[in-house]
């Protein structure tokens, strides 16, 4: 009887495509056996808070072929929102967090139709300065955002339960990104997934064959702007505090780094490319004042030798089809 | 109170001097963009290394004119290296990655300046003393002009080695159409090669001129190389006029934006116009559109 009811899952999970996001959501419940302490919760659930801001823009510049370095600035309204709402107007931290989200979809809907007109390099410097402007906005509105040296950050509750221990929080962040990974999978199977492949490989191309460019690239970029924005809530709540830092120009380019090393296209990637670059500098500590160096350097290494991406170059070694 | 002229003139001063160094940055980007296609983050690094190696060789006890004199060679020596060990490395990889390598060179540069030297701002002695020179109510400071002759005479030069030269010419071929300059024979690595140590070179003399005026540290470099790709984008990528005339409009924004509307917001003003200006004309403003080949 369970055996039927365990296979038919299975048929089910295959069905939808989503039989390969099984081994995740294993190491999700094995990794904590590893965890001896509290730190290691916080760690790993900055890896899936960072993998979820990636996944979002993956699905931008992986799957949609369209770059852009601002996603820094959704993140800061996703972490603004759950930090200014509660302070300052009152409404309850859950709340704020999905108006976080809301106001990050239309954000990206406003700027998204003018911007994403513009190709390559251009739409790299457009979403650049629109990063640069939204981090400028929190830096220099201190009445609201506390300025430069940032704010605090209520913690939330959930029915009168706290969600302030670092174990709460990985749990929420990791089931997050499995929710997310599903939802994104499922994005890239169906036909607005295919449309985005189209317009990844030619714009032309795929405007004669009917495509929508226009609106389809609009519509991935709000998708991505929410994936980003959420990554941003979080990230506030699991800090308590937050600066201006946390939409600037290297945070942008901290996302696009982990996207392009874990590899453009892969849901697995950009959780091993949060990986890295979360957990890099924190075992760098350990080389004191060579910490940049050796950043930078495992940075241009990996990209010379693996210069599809750690998950593709791997996946392509082996073989393997889990890696999409 | 009005605007009045000389105040004008005081921010049209200041934002010109600004533009300058933006300009030359813009430029770098231009030439290696021509040469490699690559977007190269890692060019404002090279203008802190101009400014920080001519510091600590004078600290060392060279006189200072010899202290930039070799600080230009090794800036450029380094900007080879980047092209030879990272890039040439990693030939046939995506625009995207290539980008991300110059990241990681630019964190790595930034990182051994944090070991080599320290964290601390440092300065060097203007050319010709401080004393401001009075134009029309308002003064001018003698580095600015420095600055901007510099600016002017390496620009000229560019433009001369560039185009009057063999090897210029194989840079417009290269940039024209890669693997046709290597059919007829052009050492396409060498010439790129060169394209990374002249732009490494150009922006340590930038940063060179600049110290004086902005001081120099060694995480200098990212706002730089922010503006310099800004200012690039802004004239139409590839385009050296459009890069000069992109940095010293973003320069002239920038200074107008603190000057009559906000010091905080100056920054942001330039990106609004930059983000407008490329909806407008999204080639830039001098770039040349490009077909797509489907």
């Amino acid at each position: 009887m369970s055996v039927l009811a365990a296979l038919e899952l299975v048929g089910l999970l295959r069905r939808q495509r989503l039989i390969s996001l099984v081994p995740l959501a294993a190491i999700v419940v094995l990794l904590p056996l590893s965890f001896s302490s509290a730190y290691y919760y916080r760690v790993a659930a900055l890896v899936f808070i960072f993998a979820i801001a990636a996944l979002g823009l993956n699905l931008l510049m992986g799957f949609a072929g369209q770059v852009s370095l601002g996603h820094g600035g959704f993140m800061g309204i996703g972490a603004y929102a759950v930090a200014i709402g509660p302070a300052h107007l009152g409404i309850p931290p859950l709340f704020s967090f999905v108006l976080g989200a809301i106001l990050s979809a239309l954000v990206a809907f406003a700027v998204g139709r003018p911007i994403l007109r513009l190709k390559g390099h251009y739409l790299a410097v457009a979403t650049l300065g629109f990063g640069v402007l939204l981090a400028i906005v929190f830096t220099n509105e201190a009445n609201w955002t506390g300025g430069p040296d940032g704010m605090a950050v209520r913690g939330p509750t959930l029915m009168n339960w706290p969600l302030r221990s670092a174990a709460t929080w990985y749990w929420i962040s990791a089931v997050s990104f499995l929710v997310g990974a599903a939802l994104a999978r499922n994005l890239v199977d169906s036909p607005t997934g295919r449309a985005l492949r189209a317009i990844h490989d030619s714009e032309i191309a795929a405007r004669v064959l009917g495509v929508d460019v226009a609106q389809k690239k609009l519509m991935i970029f709000v998708v991505s702007a929410v994936y980003t924005s959420v990554a941003g809530s979080y990230f506030a709540l699991i800090n308590g505090y937050i600066t201006p830092d946390v939409s600037g120009f290297l945070r942008s380019i901290e996302l696009v780094a982990m996207v392009v090393l874990g590899g453009m296209g892969s849901v697995v990637g950009s959780l091993v490319g949060s990986a890295v670059l979360v957990i890099l500098p924190q075992a760098l500590t350990l080389f004191h004042d060579y910490e940049h160096i050796m950043l930078g350097l495992i940075v241009m290494s990996v990209m010379v030798f693996l210069r599809r991406g750690i998950v593709p170059t791997l996946a392509a070694v082996f073989g393997q089809r889990w890696a999409r | 109170m009005g605007i009045t002229m000389a105040e004008f003139l005081q921010f049209f001063f200041s934002g010109l001097t600004v533009g300058a160094i933006y300009a030359l940055v813009a430029i770098g980007f231009t030439l290696i963009y021509n040469a490699s296609d690559v977007i190269n983050f890692a060019q404002g690094e090279f203008v802190m290394l101009g400014g920080m190696i001519t510091v600590f060789l004078g600290y060392a006890g060279l006189p200072l004119p010899l202290a930039a004199v070799i600080a230009v060679p090794v800036t450029a020596a380094i900007g080879f290296a980047l092209y030879r060990f990272a890039i040439a490395a990693a030939r046939e990889a995506t625009a995207v990655t290539l980008i991300i390598i110059t990241i990681g060179a630019s964190i790595f540069i930034r990182g051994a300046a944090e070991i080599a030297f320290d964290k601390r701002f440092h300065s060097l002695p203007p050319l010709f003393g401080s004393n401001p020179i009075r134009v029309g109510g308002a003064t001018i400071l003698p580095q600015s002009l420095v600055v901007l002759g510099g600016a002017l005479i390496i620009l000229v030069l560019l433009w001369a080695f560039i185009d009057r030269t063999l090897f210029g010419k194989a840079v417009i071929a290269i940039s024209a159409n890669r693997t046709a300059a290597r059919l007829v024979g052009i050492d396409t690595r060498m010439i790129v090669g060169v394209c990374f140590a002249l732009a490494a070179g150009i922006g340590a003399v930038a940063g060179i001129l600049v110290t004086p005026i902005t001081l120099t540290s060694y995480n200098i470099g990212t706002l730089l190389a922010l503006k310099g790709f800004a200012a690039a984008m802004l004239g139409g990528i590839g385009s050296a006029t459009g890069a000069v005339v992109g940095g010293v409009l973003l320069g002239l924004f920038e200074a107008l934006a603190a000057g009559y509307i906000s010091a905080s917001y100056k920054d942001a003003v330039a990106f609004v116009v930059i983000v407008a200006v490329l909806i407008a004309m999204p080639q830039g403003l001098l770039g040349k559109a490009k077909i797509e080949r489907v």
